[in-house]
This record gives structure tokens, sequence and C-alpha cells, in this order.
């Protein structure tokens, strides 16, 4: 103990100090389903949390990006010579001065630097480090570029017709990316239909809004190793396209993730401006930082897309489903990032979230010279969800049946396989109806509030529903959805684990560190979680798609099983018991029958340590989860486990002004099991009032290819006073392959409040309207006109 | 960058003599020139509540003060508020509260919570917090449980 450092006796005395003056007997203690606090809350509540916008490396320079002034153009010259004799500018880039660069990005459709032509405004023609950020942004402006301009398109159906401007070389028809998909046949379906409608959705652009801003460190050892300080969601991948991208060995970088200001799928491509930090970096042979300002952040951060969604449904007299038919074009902007792939997930909400026995898909992402479209939250859930319950209202009315009713009749049950191959193990859907709808005495409402539409009132309530289906069991979507874990005890039971998933707010740290625990037997303050550096942590597909606390969570308890495993066999020897009569609880080893305790864990680990034939508790783990790839058509599970959840929304409306207030909100959310209530009430709340800004408030408005309300002004997130009362119920189905039973949540609560705010304008008004956001100036002219279908 | 100004000033409880460029900001005075990063820059033009500290008693975006102007005055930053018996109570109810996700705008809504106490003299219903924060953006959380951390804050123990 002499030896040890300060800080590690601090770390272990509590625990150890409780052990001799604790009662002879130990309890079991479980920290599932408990409230338990964020392990990195204290420090972000003091403001000592150094996210990268705090951090600085001596000899550091800061950098800027030069971007188009012209939406379409091609680059006729580049002077930087005035910027390069500015004082206190040490590096000038344009892509004739990078030695290679390869193209970047999901579509690998564009160079960090543009060479000859720009395809948006975001697009990146030079970059400067110097010696403060004010220098770098003057520098800027002594950059001349002489364009010559093409012509722009702006619309993805514009970009379809013959003749349009083409924007990539190779793709001569602007389409980016297609999707096919179909079961069944729709021909027959509808011939069996007693009811068809068929609509137009148009859905509008968002973004992120992290407030953390983007940003970068890149610096490179003298040596030629690269350490690159990003608010990555997924370092492992980005590691092997920055090496591509820049033509260096992936084993010389280092990825360092400090505390991320918010990703919600925002930072699962990498994008121009990382890879130029590190050509400034090496250009320079200093640190380099780029920090986004909110301008840049909101102007060429990614986006949700708009989508025109064309989507046809049937249904018998009885309220079966019959048939589905979809068409979807995605404005991609002038690249192609994630967002081009969001169909994949649209895909399922079609096919899969009702049975529908005919179902056909088709999809376009289509190039035009607007922003181009990201992941974020939901990943075209959110708006495939949107038509898909809107119709989901109107086939039921058609049909003169409860709106309830006919989603029940139609909903998911455990052991489905639907038409698209999707095994349904763990199904609480009709659970969510049912509590969502109960809980918010739904059914009466939807009754008493049409029946109220005629009457006169400038105010209206309305009540809606949606419900939503989402991964939770991982995204087969890469070779591998794996995740690594390492786990050591050191000598004063304090357990380090080490986990490639990334926290970005969300809490997997926490939960991982409670998964442990509750395997281990230790208590919650004797685990560290490390996670966010890959020369220490061990491989992992990214935190995306919902997956972490399903994936990493598995994989933390496959290395705690077997630490636990080596410190049981180890203790069984040293006591003489047998290894099955013994336990592990609170860091005591205990009898397992009655509890009494036998040595504090620490104490073994020592003995361990120091005997003879040392050793020490370290473990690993590599948790896959079993699911398979789906086929060349989409058929087959992508996820191991499915999430559910229905939401119920009541809004008032006031049909002078066309303000909607959205009162209330009742979800219900299959979600396995609850580990940490406290972190997936927050996840859920946050995900509602997320889901509330994109029907409500959020609009990105983009006009001939320029962001035109590029700060928190003009594009409105939702503020406290605003919020809805959030009434949320757990459906803990235990699913089989969860950790502890638990399923994704992450994405889930954003999807669906869109569609259900459809649902309950209409129900307060009998005005359906096709378009989002429900702003006032769009609920005023749909009331003006009688819906907004064109 | 124009001529300097020297300018002294109460922070967090200790007197502050520093020299900044006439045209910075305090949020800037605050993360470069003294190194207290608790006070975050999220929009630079007071729309988001970030960088929320307190200037003689009233809360104040630091993006939109000009960091002279702080001369002779006193301000309180996130690191001054946690130092007070107030401050830890609020950072405990953040933490207890599941109050924090990212915790980008944490610093912010802390400094404005104690602002919102002290002005409200323990008397603070959920719909005037919710008011009082309006200012502070979060993507997170949708502010259920910052309401419930600052709630519990202001009602004093015992």
């Amino acid at each position: 103990m002499g030896i040890a450092p300060e800080a590690q006796v601090e770390t272990v005395a509590p625990h150890e100090a409780r052990a001799p003056s604790s009662p002879k007997q130990v309890a079991k203690d479980s920290l599932i389903g408990k409230r338990i606090a964020k392990l990195d809350a204290p420090d972000k509540a003091s403001g000592k949390t150094r996210y990268i916008h705090d951090m600085d490396l001596p000899g550091q320079l800061y950098g800027k990006i030069l971007r188009s002034s012209r939406v379409h153009a091609r680059i006729v010259r580049i002077d930087t010579s005035r910027a390069r004799r500015l004082p206190g500018v040490h590096a000038v880039i344009t892509a004739a001065d990078v030695p290679y660069q390869r193209p970047l990005g999901v579509g690998k459709d564009h160079l960090p630097l543009k060479s000859d032509r720009v395809r948006s405004p975001r697009d990146e023609i030079a970059a400067v480090a110097a010696d403060s950020p004010e220098i770098a942004a003057a520098a800027l402006k002594l950059i001349e570029v002489e364009y010559e301009d093409l012509p722009p398109v702006f619309d993805a159906a514009a970009a379809l017709e013959p003749g349009a401007p083409v924007l990539h070389e190779g793709k001569p028809d602007n389409i980016a990316m297609t999707f096919d998909y179909s079961h069944g046949d729709i021909a027959r379906g509808e011939a069996e239909s007693d009811v068809v409608i068929e609509d137009t959705f148009r859905l509008h652009y968002v973004t992120h809004c992290c407030m953390g801003v983007s940003g970068v460190i890149a610096d490179f050892d003298a040596s030629g190793s690269l350490t690159l300080y990003s608010q990555t969601q997924v370092p492992f991948l980005h590691k092997r396209e920055f090496a591509e991208v820049l033509g260096i060995d992936p084993g010389r970088i280092r990825i360092i993730q400090p505390p991320i200001g918010g990703g919600f799928g925002s930072k699962l491509d990498i994008y121009p401006f990382e890879p130029i930090a590190i050509f400034l970096a090496r250009a320079t042979k200093r640190p380099v930082k780029l920090v986004y300002t909110r301008e840049e952040e909101f102007a060429v951060s990614p986006t949700r897309q708009p989508v025109v969604l064309r989507l046809r449904s049937g249904a018998k007299k009885d309220g079966t489903l019959t048939f589905r038919e979809v068409e979807t074009l995605h404005d991609n902007g002038a690249y192609t990032s994630w967002g081009a792939t969001t169909p994949f997930v649209i895909m399922q909400t079609i096919s899969s979230l009702y049975r529908v026995p005919h179902c056909k898909y088709h999809t376009s992402a289509v190039y035009t010279n607007n922003p181009y479209a990201g992941s974020f939250r939901g990943y075209g859930n959110l708006q495939g969800t949107f038509a898909v319950e809107s119709h989901m209202d109107k086939l039921a009315e058609a049909l003169g049946m409860d709106p309830l009713e006919f989603r029940l009749q139609n909903a998911q049950e455990p052991g489905e396989v639907t038409g698209q191959g999707m095994h349904f193990k763990s199904c609480g859907f009709k659970d969510c109806l049912r509590t969502a709808a109960g809980r918010s005495d739904f059914q009466r409402k939807h009754r008493e509030y049409r029946a109220a539409q005629a009457k006169s009132g400038r105010y209206k309530r309305g009540v809606g529903i949606a419900s939503m289906l989402h991964v939770g069991g991982g995204a087969k979507i890469y070779p591998s959805d794996g995740c690594g874990t390492i786990l050591k005890i050191d000598d004063f039971a304090h357990v380090t684990v080490m986990t490639g998933a990334s926290e970005i707010g969300q809490g997997s740290e926490t939960v991982i560190a409670q998964l442990v625990c509750e395997e281990l037997g230790v208590p919650l303050d004797a685990v560290t979680v490390v996670n966010n550096d890959t020369d220490i942590t061990p491989w992992d597909v990214g935190v995306h798609a919902s997956r972490t606390t399903f994936i990493a969570g598995n994989s933390a308890i496959g290395a705690a099983r077997k630490a636990r495993e080596k410190v049981m066999a180890a203790a069984a020897k040293a006591i003489g018991y047998d290894a099955a009569a013994l336990d592990l609880r609170q860091g005591m080893i205990v009898r397992a029958a009655d509890g009494e305790s036998i040595m504090p864990l620490a104490k073994l680990l020592r003995s361990l340590h120091f005997s003879d034939k040392a050793e020490l508790v370290m473990t690993t783990h590599y948790y896959e989860p079993p699911s398979q790839h789906q086929d060349k058509g989409f058929k087959g599970d992508v996820s191991a486990a499915y999430a559910w959840a229905s939401q119920v929304i009541e809004v008032e409306v006031d049909t002078e002004t066309g303000i909607v207030r959205m009162r209330n909100v009742w979800g219900a959310h299959d979600v396995g099991r609850v580990l940490n209530r406290l972190g997936i009430e927050g996840q859920v709340e946050g995900g509602v009032v997320m889901g509330q800004g994109y029907a409500l408030t959020e609009e990105l408005i983009v006009e001939r290819g320029v962001t035109r309300n590029p700060a928190f002004r003009d594009y409105k997130l939702v503020t406290a006073p605003e919020i809805p009362e959030m009434d949320i119920t757990f459906i803990e189905t235990m699913d089989g392959e969860g950790p502890q039973g638990a399923k994704g949540v992450g994405e889930a609560p954003a999807i669906c409040i869109a569609a259900a705010t459809a649902n309950a304008i209409y129900n307060a008004t009998g005005v359906r309207i096709y378009r989002l956001p429900f702003t006032p100036e769009n609920v005023y002219r749909a009331l003006r006109e009688g819906g907004s279908k064109k | 960058m124009s001529a300097k100004v020297e300018i002294g000033f109460n922070l967090n409880g200790a007197q502050r003599t520093v020299e900044v460029p006439r045209e910075m900001s305090t949020l800037d005075m605050l993360r470069e020139v003294i190194g207290l990063t608790g006070t975050k820059y999220a929009c630079g033009e007071g729309e988001c509540g970030a960088c929320t500290i307190i200037v003689d008693g009233r809360s104040v975006n630091a993006c939109l003060m000009f960091a002279p102007d702080c001369d002779g005055r006193s301000v309180t930053t996130v690191e001054g508020v946690v130092d007070t018996p107030l401050g830890e109570r609020l950072r405990d109810a953040f933490v207890q509260a599941g109050a924090v996700q990212c915790g980008f705008c944490t610093p912010g809504m802390m400094v404005q919570a104690k602002h919102l106490i002290d002005m409200h003299d323990g008397k603070l219903g959920r719909e005037a917090i919710k008011r009082g924060i309006e200012g502070n953006l979060c993507r997170c959380t949708g502010y259920v449980k910052i309401v419930d951390a600052i709630a519990a804050a202001a009602q004093p123990k015992g």
C-alpha cells in the first residue's frame, strides 16, 4: 500500500474501509433499473470538463477554411500570395499545395480541398493556419478566387430532368443512390383492397444544432505519427478513412475523443475540415486547431434532407392492411454522405411496422447544389413514419374504424417474421399502443375532439397517435457490428473498463459501468470507464443506430464474466471453498448462501499479484450480435432486436394564428429493460423535444443552395417554456439477447412525434397537413386552404 | 488588434487586473485571457445562453459584453458558482436529477439557475423556472430534468 500513488488509495479507500466496519452479512445490491447519476455529470456541471474547444496544445496554430462564394462553378484561378504575406500566417494551402488527397465520405465523391470545381457554397477551396483565429480569418479575405459559373440545380425533381446540369462526371443522371425493395404483389394487394388512398408528403431540411460546434486538433509528432483530437462518433472506421484520404499508415493515427458537445448522428461521417486541419498541421509542423463558428456550423454541417414521399396504401373493409407502395425522392445535396442511405431505414417502417402483405418501395437520392445530407437521430425514420402513420389515420377514417383499433389489428407481435424477413422476438408493440392510448384516454378524447371540430371557437384541441419500429440490437450495415472490451482489476479492486464505445452525452459510460458492477459485485465508484482513445480502447463500429447499450453492454458483460470466473477460482483456491459456494458483493468475497463476508476482493487480488505465480486479473471480450446481413434484396435482419414505441400527443391549435401548442406527450417504449432509469428518461425526454422541434419549429431555409438562417435567432430550437407535459412508460419485454434484457432507445423517442402531431392537428381541425414543419405560417395557410395537399 | 486596455474587476470573489483588446468580448477574455473555460461559446450572439455569467447581480451573455465593460464590476462564472453553498447544491441537484447529458449547455444553465434562485427568494415554481431558462438552449435533455434540478436546489434542505 505504501508505494501506491495517493490518488489510487483515495479512490479505493471508501469501500475497503467499509468492509471491516460493515456487518458480516453483505446483501446483494443491484444497480439495474435504478436512477444512477451519470459518472461525467459532476465535472460537466462544474465547468471542469474540457471539450475540444477548451483544449490548447503548446505551439498550437489556428486553422480557418475558405469556402466557395458560388453555388456551382469552375475554379479558374486561386491567388494566395497576399494571404501568405500577412504577418502571423504560417501556411496557406489549396488543393495544389497538398501532395496527396483522396476523395472522402460515404460516396467518395469529393476531395477535402476542391481542385477545379465547386458544387455548393460549403465547398472548401483553401485553408490558412495562423497565430490566432483572427489572423487566419483576415488571411482568408486576402485569397482571390476567380470562378466561371456553371448552371446550378436546386431541386431534386428538376435534377432528374433531361438536360439538367450534371454535378458529377460519371453520374449523368444525377442519381447518387437508389434503393428498390418489394415483397408480395402490389397488383394483387390493390385488387383485394376496399379502400386505396394516395398522398404526397413533403419533408423539410433540419440540422443537428449540437451545442458544441464542430472542431478538431491535429498534431504530428517528430516521427510523423498523427494524434487527432476529434469529435467523431466512429473513431475506428474514421482512423482507416483518414489513412486512405491522407495516404498515411493507419497504424500511425491515434484518435482521441475529448468529451463531445452533442452528436445525434452529425459526427458519423468524416468531413473536409478534418483532413484540412491535418494538412495544415503537416505543412506547419505545429498542432492546428480548427473550430467552427456557429454560423459555419449551420451553413456547412450535415442536414436531415428534404424528402418528397409518395405513398399509396390499401386496406380491406375488415380493417386488414393489403398493400403499401412508396416512392421517395431525396435531395442528396452536392455530395453523398449518410443521408443517401436513410431509405434503408424508411424501408423497414414501410414493410414491417405493421403487417403489410404486399409492399413495394423505390427511392432515389439525387444530386443538387444544396447542402449535403448526413445522418440524424432516427435516420430516415422520422420521414417514413410521418407518412405511414398519417396514412394509418386516413385509412382508419376511410374504413370508419377507431384509429387505435385499426392499428392494433395490424400491429406486429412477438414471433412474427415480416415480409422483409425481420424476426421479431421481443415485441411489446401492442402493449405500447394500449399503454399510450390508455394513459392518455386517447379514444374518448379523439371522439370528443372530432365532434368539437364543427363548433365555433378559436382554440381547438386534438389528439394523435403514432408508433415506431427501429433497430434496438445493433445494425449490421458494416461487415462487423461488434465492440471490444478490455477489463482489468487493480490491486485495490478498482476496475478499469476499456471499451470501444464512444460517449457522446447519451450515458453509455455509466450504463457500461453499471453492467460491469452487476457482474462483478463491485460498487459503482470502483469502476472507471476509458472510452476515447484508439491507442488504448479495442475496436468498435461506432456510436450510431441506438446500438451502444446493446452491443457495448454485452461486450462489457462478457469481459466482466471472464474476470469474475478468474477471481472466483482464485478465491476458492485461497479460501478452500468451492467457487460455486462463493459470491462477490460490494467488493467483498462472501459466502453465497448467506452473504457472510470472507475477504475483501482487494486483498485477494493483492495476494494473487504478489504471489510466486504472480497473476493479474485482466480480460478481453469481443461481442458480435447474432444477426445476419440482409441479402441483396434487403431481406433479413440487420439487428438482433427491435425497439418499439407508441406516442399520443395532445395539441391545441390556435385557428386564428396557426400556432400549435404541444400540450402533452404520452409515450410507451418497449426498451427491453430499463438499465438506468434516470438515463433512459433523459433520452426519451430529449428525443421527444427534438421531435417537437422537427414537427413544429425547426427549418433550415435553403434558397438557391445558400442557407439563409444560419443562427439560433432564425432557426428555432424548442425552448423550455414550450415543452409538453410528458408521461413516459417503459414496457419491459426482457429481450433474450439484450444486456440484462435491454434494447436500444437512443433514436426511438424522436421518431413518431411529427406523425402523432399531424394526426392531432387533424383531430383538432379536420385539416390534414402533408408538409412539415407545422409552423404558424404553414398551419395558418393550411387551415385557410383546407389542407396543404399538392 | 486594436489597443489594449487594463481593467480591474472582481472575478468569482477575487480582484483581477487584466489587459484586454478594446473589442474583445467578456467570453473571449474569460476563456482566452484568464483561462476559465467553463463559460462556453455556442453561438456568439446572445441566442443560446451557454456563456451565461452574472455581472453585478444580473445574468448576462458573456459573448455580448465587451471585456473592458467589466472594469469595476463583479463577475461570477460557473467556476465561482460551484464554489458557493448554493452552487454546490445546484451541482448536486443537476447530477442527481439527470440534468446533464452532453453537458455543453450545463455551465450556462448552472449560472442562470443560481441567478434565478437568488432573485426569487426560494419561491420558484416550475413555470417560473421554465421561463427563467428560456434563453438557455439545450439540445439533449428536453429541459425536463434541468427544471427538476433547479426546483430541487431552490428548496433549501432541512
